[in-house]
This record gives C-alpha cells, sequence and structure tokens, in this order.
C-alpha cells in the first residue's frame, strides 16, 4: 500500500518528464485492495505448499499446553486434537492492542489486522499512535488521497534516533498528514450517519477536542497472545510485564525443550527477517549439528514511511549514552535526490548522518538515511558495520554515481565543525 | 567598483563607454567575448571578471586578489584544462590550499553543432542527463504498474519528448551556474577558452571568437576528457547523433538505431524504448564488453522482452539522408560480420554509441613532450597522476588505465591537488634546540631537535610528537598522554612552560617546516 500511495507521487513528477497525464488521477481503493489481498493470499497458498512438499504436518488450530510435552488443537469447529513432542517452538507472535480506558475502542475502532483487508475506503481517517506502523499507515493513507489525521501521546518512533524521527513526521506534515500531538483519545462514539465522532484531551492545553471521522485506527503497539497458550502447565516463564516469553541466547525458555522465537520473545527486535534467521538457526542447531547462534547485534531496519528511514546501529542518542559526547563524531548531509530536481519535489528532509567513534579510525556506530529507497540503501551498509567499518574506510570507497547513497560515502561535514551540511553539485 | 579597486591600491584602465564615439559597438563586442551586456564590465590581467556583482564576488572570496598579485616566474600556480568532474574538483581543492589557479573549459561543437556549459560530461551529456532520461523512462513503467494499484486514468498515455528534454536542460543549466559560483566562491580564474600547450609552461587560450591569450603556470593539470567516437563510415558525421546531441535533441528522435553494445548505447537504447519509440541496437559482437557476461546478457534478454530489437553482428557501412526533417529520414546499409549478408532499412534517427575517444591529440601535447598511447590517445601516468613531464599531471577518463567514472575523476581531482600543494592533511612545527645543560659544558648548538605534526583539518591536531636530546623518555612520558586526551596545537600553546627544561620548548613551537624559516638558535634562548 506503501508503493501504491508512492506511485501517485511518481504519476504527479510524470508530467514534469513529458508524460501526459490529466490532473489529478483518482485512486480506486477497492480495485488495490483486492490486488493487494490477491497476492496475499497467493502467498499463504505459497506457504502451504512448501509445508506439504516438505512434508510438515499442518493443522489449522488453536493450540495451547496440556504438560510441557503435549498440546491441545482446537479447530473452528470445536474439534479437538491432542499432539505430543519431543521438542516444541513457540511462535505465536503478537496481535493489535486496543486501548484500556477508551470507551468505543473495540467496538468502532478498527487496526492494522482489518486495514490491509477492507473491502471499502476507510475515507477520513484517524491514526492513533506513533509507532512506525502509525506512521507508515498514515502515510500511505495519506499518499492515495485520504484526509488523514495522527493522533501522538507524546513523541514519535520511540527508541528510534529522535532527530530521524523528527524529519519523518516533518515530512509527513508537510505533505497533507495532520498531526494531533500531546493527545490522547478518551471516547469513540457512531453518530447516526454512520460517521465516528472521537473526543481526545489535549495534555499541554488541557482542553477537550472532537473530531468526525469515517474509520478509527489504532496503533498503539502490539501484545502477544501469550494467555491462551497455557504456558503455566508447561512451566514456561514470561515477564510480567511484557507477558513475553523470556529466552537465553539459544532461544531456549526455562523448559529445556520448549523454544520461543519472534515477536512472542521478550527483548528482541520485532522483525520479520530475525525471526526467520533466528528460526533456521534453532532448526540447524536442535538437528543439523550446528552451534550457531542468533546475533541480534545491529540488524538494520527501515520505516516505510512516505519518504522512508533506513537506519542500521545506534542512533546519536544512544551512541552519546554509551560513550559521552566528547568521543562521538556525527558527519551529516542535508542532499537532494536527482530525482527530484524536474519534478521540483521539496528535498528538505533528506538527510544522512552516520554516527562514529571519535578516535581513529572512527568506527561507525550507526547509520541513519533518511529518502527514497531508503531500505535498498541501507542494506549494503549493515554489512560493512557487521565487519566492524570504519569512516575512514567508507570515505575510501568510490561513490556510485548518481546515485542517494553515494551520499554515504562522500560524508565529511561533522555536526561538532558546526558548518553547514547542505550538500552542493557534484 | 572604481572605489573598490582605489581601496586595493590599483591603478584602473577606464573606459567610459558613453564618452567615445564608438561605444556602443565596443558594448556589442563585449557582449560576444564576455557574454554580458551590462557595465562596468571587469577585466583583471586578462581574465573576464564580470560585472559589479561578480567583482564584489571575487573580492569576498579572495580571487581578485589573486589575479591582481603578479608572482614573478608565472602566472598562476596551477592551471587545469578541462572544467569537468576532475578538473574542477582538483582546481577547487588546489584553490582552497591556497593557490592561484585556472581552469579553462571549451566545448568544440559537436558535427551536429551541439554545444553546452561549464562542468564537463557528467553534468551536461552524461551522467546527470542520462539518469534523469531513464526516470524518465522508469515513470512510464510506474504509471503502467499504478493502474493495478488502483490509480485510474486514460488507458494510452503518451509522452512529450520536448517537454521532457526542456525540463532537463533547465536543470543542467542550473548546474552549469552552480560550478561557475562555486568557481568563484573559491577564488579560482575561470576562461571559457580552448587551451593548448605552446611551449613549457606557456598555453594558448582561443575563445569561440578565435581571440588568443597566453598563460603561464608552474603545473598543469589536463582533464580534457572525451568525447563520442564516430564509425568513419559515409554519412556517420552528417547525419548520425550522438550522446553528445541526444540530451538536447529538439525534437523526438523517433524510430531509432542504435549503433553499439557499451551501457551508454544499451542505456540509451532502453530508455527510448521506455518512451515508445522503435528501437533497435545494432551490435557487432557482445554486450558490455569488460562486464560479467552472464549479467550482460540477461541486461540484454531483459531489454529484448522489453521491445528493444537487436541485430546481431552487424556493423553499419553506409548512412544516408532520404528526408530532411526533425527528424528526418535516414537508411542504413549494414553489412554482417560473419558472411555476406547485407541488410537496408529506414530509421529517423542514428545515434552512435560505439566508443569514446580522449581528446589529447590537439592540445599540443607534442610540443612540450608529453607522452599519449598513440592508438588510444590516452596518457599513461604514474601512482601521483603524473605524466612523464614533471610538471604535467593528469586526470579523469583520459588516464590510461583507470575506470572512466564521475567519481573517481573527482576524488582523485581532489587528491592531486593536496598532494600538489604541500601535505596538505598536516602541518609540522619545529625547532632545534640547546639544553641549558650543555651550554656551560660547551657541547654542540643546534643538535637537540624537537618536532610536532599536526592534522591542520582537525583542528591542528597533535598527531605526531618527536623530540631528540637529552631524558627524552621523561620527556614524551606526559605528552604521550595528553595526545590520548586529543592535544592540539592551541592547547600547547596555552600550557605554561616549566622553566628551565628542555619539555617547554614544545609550548613555544612558532616556526612550521613550509614557511622554511631559520631555525638555527643563535646564542641563548
Amino acid at each position: 500500500m506503501h508503493q501504491a500511495a508512492l506511485l501517485g507521487g511518481l504519476i504527479r513528477d510524470a508530467p514534469h518528464y513529458g508524460w501526459e497525464v490529466a490532473q489529478p488521477v483518482p485512486h480506486d481503493w477497492r480495485k488495490m485492495a483486492e490486488a493487494v489481498q490477491n497476492h496475499v493470499k497467493s502467498l499463504n497458498w505459497g506457504h502451504r505448499v512448501q509445508l506439504h512438499d516438505r512434508k510438515v504436518k499442518y493443522f489449522n488450530v488453536k493450540a495451547g499446553f496440556v504438560d510441557e510435552h503435549t498440546v491441545r488443537g482446537v479447530a473452528k469447529g470445536g474439534k479437538e486434537i491432542l499432539l505430543s513432542a519431543d521438542h516444541i517452538v513457540i511462535a505465536t507472535g503478537g496481535r493489535p492492542r486496543y486501548p484500556a480506558h477508551v470507551e468505543g475502542a473495540l467496538e468502532y475502532g478498527i487496526t492494522s489486522d482489518d486495514i490491509f483487508w477492507l473491502k471499502e475506503s476507510p475515507g477520513k481517517t484517524l491514526v492513533v499512535g506513533a509507532s512506525y506502523v502509525a506512521l507508515e499507515c498514515a502515510g500511505f493513507l495519506t499518499g492515495l488521497g485520504l484526509d488523514t489525521t495522527v493522533m501522538m501521546r507524546s513523541i514519535p518512533l520511540r527508541g528510534f534516533d529522535q532527530q530521524m524521527s523528527s524529519l519523518v513526521t516533518e515530512h509527513m506534515a508537510s505533505h497533507g498528514t495532520r498531526f494531533l500531538r500531546g493527545c490522547t483519545p478518551s471516547q469513540v462514539r457512531r453518530l447516526p450517519d454512520g460517521q465516528l465522532q472521537v473526543t481526545w484531551e489535549d495534555c499541554t492545553t488541557g482542553k477537550e477536542g472532537t473530531g468526525t471521522f469515517s474509520t478509527v485506527l489504532w496503533a498503539v503497539g502490539r501484545v502477544p497472545d501469550t494467555r491462551s497458550l497455557n504456558l503455566e502447565k508447561a512451566g514456561v516463564d514470561t515477564s510480567p510485564n511484557t507477558q513475553k516469553i523470556l529466552v537465553d541466547s539459544r532461544e531456549a525458555t526455562s523448559v529445556p525443550h520448549i523454544y520461543a522465537i519472534g515477536d512472542v520473545v521478550e527483548g528482541r527486535p520485532e522483525l520479520t527477517p530475525t525471526a526467520v534467521m533466528a528460526g533456521r538457526l534453532l532448526a540447524q542447531r536442535l538437528f543439523g549439528g550446528s552451534s550457531a547462534l542468533m546475533d541480534y547485534d545491529k540488524v538494520p531496519t527501515t520505516v516505510f514511511t512516505p519518504l522512508e528511514y533506513g537506519c542500521v546501529g545506534l542512533s546519536e542518542e544512544e551512541a552519546v549514552a554509551r560513550h559521552g559526547q566528547e568521543r562521538v563524531e556525527v558527519y551529516h548531509a542535508h542532499y537532494k535526490p536527482l530525482e527530484f530536481t524536474v519534478p521540483g519535489r521539496d528535498a528538505s528532509q533528506c538527510y544522512v548522518k552516520m554516527v562514529c567513534l571519535r578516535e581513529p579510525p572512527q568506527l561507525v556506530l550507526g547509520l541513519h538515511f533518511l529518502g527514497p529507497n531508503a531500505g535498498e540503501v541501507t542494506q549494503g551498509f549493515a554489512v560493512g558495520i557487521k565487519c566492524g567499518v570504519s569512516y575512514v574506510q567508507v570515505m575510501q570507497t568510490v561513490g556510485i554515481h548518481p546515485t542517494c547513497s553515494e551520499e554515504v560515502v562522500k560524508l565529511r561535514i561533522s555536526k561538532r565543525s558546526g558548518l553547514d551540511p547542505t550538500v552542493t553539485g557534484c | 567598483v572604481k572605489e573598490l579597486f582605489s581601496s586595493l591600491g590599483t591603478e584602473c584602465y577606464v573606459l567610459e563607454l558613453d564618452q567615445v564615439d564608438d561605444g556602443a559597438k565596443i558594448q556589442e563586442v563585449l557582449l560576444e567575448i564576455t557574454n554580458q551586456k551590462t557595465v562596468p564590465n571587469i577585466f583583471v590581467n586578462k581574465v573576464h571578471v564580470g560585472g559589479c556583482d561578480q567583482t564584489f564576488q571575487a573580492y569576498q572570496s579572495g580571487l581578485l586578489q589573486k589575479l591582481l598579485h603578479e608572482d614573478s616566474a608565472y602566472d598562476y600556480d596551477l592551471i587545469v584544462i578541462g572544467g569537468g568532474s576532475g578538473g574542477l574538483s582538483c582546481a577547487k581543492e588546489a584553490a582552497i590550499l591556497g593557490k592561484k589557479v585556472m581552469v579553462l573549459d571549451f566545448v568544440v561543437p559537436s558535427p551536429q553543432g551541439t554545444c553546452w556549459g561549464l562542468g564537463g560530461t557528467c553534468v551536461n551529456v552524461g551522467c546527470i542527463p542520462k539518469k534523469l532520461m531513464h526516470q524518465a523512462a522508469l515513470l512510464g513503467q510506474a504509471l503502467h504498474d499504478s493502474r493495478k494499484f488502483g490509480w485510474e486514468y486514460n488507458q494510452q498515455v503518451k509522452h512529450n519528448w520536448e517537454t521532457m528534454t526542456k525540463a532537463i536542460q533547465n536543470h543542467i543549466r542550473s548546474l552549469n551556474f552552480g560550478y561557475g559560483l562555486s568557481l568563484r566562491e573559491k577564488a579560482v580564474a575561470y576562461v571559457n577558452s580552448y587551451g593548448e600547450f605552446v611551449e613549457h609552461h606557456k598555453i594558448k587560450a582561443t575563445n569561440k571568437n578565435g581571440q588568443e591569450t597566453y598563460y603561464t603556470a608552474a603545473q598543469f593539470v589536463i582533464a580534457t576528457g572525451e568525447r563520442p567516437r564516430y564509425l568513419g563510415i559515409q554519412g556517420d558525421k552528417e547525419y548520425c547523433i550522438t550522446s553528445d546531441d541526444l540530451f538536447s535533441l529538439p525534437y523526438c528522435p523517433g524510430k531509432t538505431l542504435v549503433v553499439g553494445a557499451s551501457y551508454v548505447a544499451l542505456e540509451c537504447a532502453g530508455f527510448l524504448a521506455g518512451f515508445g519509440l522503435d528501437v533497435t541496437v545494432m551490435v557487432r559482437s557482445i554486450l558490455l564488453r569488460g562486464f560479467d557476461q552472464e549479467m550482460a546478457e540477461k541486461v540484454g534478454s531483459y531489454m529484448e522482452q522489453h521491445g528493444v530489437r537487436f541485430l546481431w553482428k552487424f556493423i553499419p557501412v553506409m548512412v544516408q539522408q532520404l528526408e530532411k526533417g526533425s527528424p528526418g529520414k535516414l537508411k542504413v546499409l549494414a553489412k554482417s560480420t560473419e558472411g555476406t549478408e547485407t541488410i537496408e532499412e529506414v530509421y529517423n534517427t542514428v545515434l552512435l554509441a560505439i566508443g569514446r575517444d580522449s581528446c589529447t591529440r590537439k592540445i599540443g601535447l607534442e610540443k612540450i613532450g608529453v607522452k599519449i598511447n598513440e592508438k588510444s590517445g590516452k596518457i599513461p601516468v604514474n601512482d601521483v597522476e603524473q605524466t612523464n613531464v614533471p610538471y604535467v599531471y593528469a586526470v579523469g577518463d583520459i588516464l590510461e588505465g583507470k575506470p572512466e567514472l564521475t567519481p573517481v575523476a573527482v576524488q582523485s581531482g581532489k587528491l592531486l591537488a593536496r598532494r600538489l600543494f604541500g601535505a596538505s592533511l598536516e602541518k609540522i612545527y619545529h625547532t632545534l634546540f640547546w639544553p641549558l645543560e650543555w651550554t656551560v659544558a660547551g657541547r654542540e648548538n643546534n643538535t637537540c631537535y624537537a618536532k610536532i605534526i599536526c592534522n591542520k583539518f582537525d583542528h591542528d591536531r597533535v598527531i605526531g610528537f618527536h623530540i631528540l636530546g637529552p631524558n627524552a623518555g621523561e620527556v614524551t612520558q606526559g605528552f604521550a598522554a595528553a595526545m590520548k586526551c586529543g592535544l592540539t596545537k592551541q592547547l600547547l600553546d596555552d600550557t605554561i612552560g616549566i622553566h628551565p627544561t628542555c619539555g617547554e620548548v614544545f609550548t613555544t613551537l612558532e616556526i612550521t617546516k613550509s614557511s622554511g624559516l631559520d631555525i638555527t638558535q643563535k646564542g641563548c634562548g
């Protein structure tokens, strides 16, 4: 859906490049939803086929522990099945959280579980939350031409580099997304015409606000679905705060033959590639004679907001907290993607920074890139950072021209110097 | 401007155009030779500076003072021939290092008459317009995809070549302007003339009106780059175009034959097909010679599947014009490389992309004995980009055996300037000293030596500490701890010396090696 939104922007660029397309071009949610849903269904099918080919038995049941080696599965019709195993892996993931203490939240609001499956356009939408889920959804809804508002209690993208997070939301704000900062919702009512009326409190002024929306999308975090697993029957420990499962470096729970991977695990990044890799390595350790452990350090990721944010390693705040301001050097640049020039796109938030140790050869601690195709740009550098690349080595790498990623190897201005970090010309 | 020069104590020759009979005529000629209509129009030591704004800009950046300063031996410390990626980066870096630098850039019009501004191939007829046209073609694909993602508009979207080219040329012009401004700001003298050597250390600069001026310099950098090669067959120069012409072609090229198998040929064929044009690529042997051939084949297959016709193992032997026009109609006769088969076909445009030739044969290199590879025209250089003539260096696409890429030229230009003009990274302070204990004992003066090496680009941070003298270990230990803490020259200067000791000499270092000043001690400190 992010791609669908980006295409909207490209359609607007196209006339500048000579394509004679009458503007504005309307968007049909139903057509997109059907296409996206069909693709997802094909992936579902693909998984079924793969499991079948690998002779993995698949049961479509909701499972819970009976004892540490036995699991009871309940099918949709109520039929029960008991399965026992030598090893058990819990990979039940998480589900979106509904806010507590907001009247009407469950009855009238939807979550990311629903948005991708809506048959009709969500229309004027209020997205509540400041997570990447909230911002990504708000981002593509805006890009598809929908009136979108984001309501945040405090800061965007908690846990991410805050300078970068501000640039992300700044870009969204200057491209049509409305932000209600420092506000928390208190009630959602359905009006006679079917619209939803939301009441909120502005924490800074103490005043109450109201608004009318067609859809309210909750993106206030995800919770692990561990209660229905009956973990206490197996003796598997969870974190009292988060209800996530506690594991060691081998992904083993408090019960030696029971393992857990993915979003359900305490203290791990909630990312697909880490879960995939952890799962694979676990299987290799259990049955393939391997002893390789999953390394959760320096995991790259990208937030797919309208202007994408790719990062790997430490945020600037984390680096300073760990090493001290004096021992950290940050190189940065504001750049303009070549593709933005002809259509006159605003590149104010296109920015890259590299957080390094100050001491030569200046080990790179973190890379942060805000711009188009951020994921593509970040991936290669993540390998370098895993190898312990230094700023000097990055500087010695010849850029690929003309690209956005070459701006990383051309970083020369440090924050400390106070000089203007705007890139000018070749 | 008159006041400015008077404040600099410089005598000016002033020609008041409203007070001479042929004032209007002179203004016309000035427009021709300088592209400037207005007055005041200022020239300093044979270099056109500009009007009032430019003169003040040049004053602010130090360029004006440099132009006014007459060195005994040469007009300039460095003359760079060629204002492309390599030349400009070298010139700017040399100027930052305090040198008096001139850049000459001149575009010999293509056989079709195409010309362009400052910045070289990359900006004008290479990387930049190429990527923009590639982007334009990708947008065509994106438009196609977008319907599947729910965007609704008319089925057939047409592409307007003129709209695109105009937008791209506008962007290029802004880059040309930016480069000119950047040179002025860095105090580099820029002359839009064709440079060639006439004798050692001297070049002749000829502008577009044929006016000749001579300049001398201590060192030269040749960064003249390359131009597209022609086939050497009948009709090639008269009727065919190259990448020099494509990006500013004022009309859509229509049905196009691209001759060549280089990345230039494939990239151009690719985006032309993306605009919906009928494109054929004529390949003599293999695609993308020098690249991984499995990948090259995949590139070719993809293009074939997406509407590009390939004629394998053919070379053109004649191009005839059937009809004049924008575009016209050309008949191409081609011969197979593997037999007697010939083919004849009519196209609107023939684009030659068969390679590029270095611009090294007509710049007077033979007059000063700079050796070039006679076959390729490229200049062989050593590790430090030096030609066989010690004061002449070369950078960019004309170098033998180096990748022909913009970032390589930019980086090597910069590094070349840094190497040429002193220990760019380092500033070295040093002194000889006479330990007090040696004086009365009659031991030699001017034997003990102290020096520190500072990183100029990092606040003169001390990166090296050396002492030759008594109790060297005792002296060095403390300074070592200081260096680990990021010791700078300033901090040393701010430290009070312990007197009388040898170590205190490091708190009063003043003379740099590069100054060449005398460090011998005379009598007592």
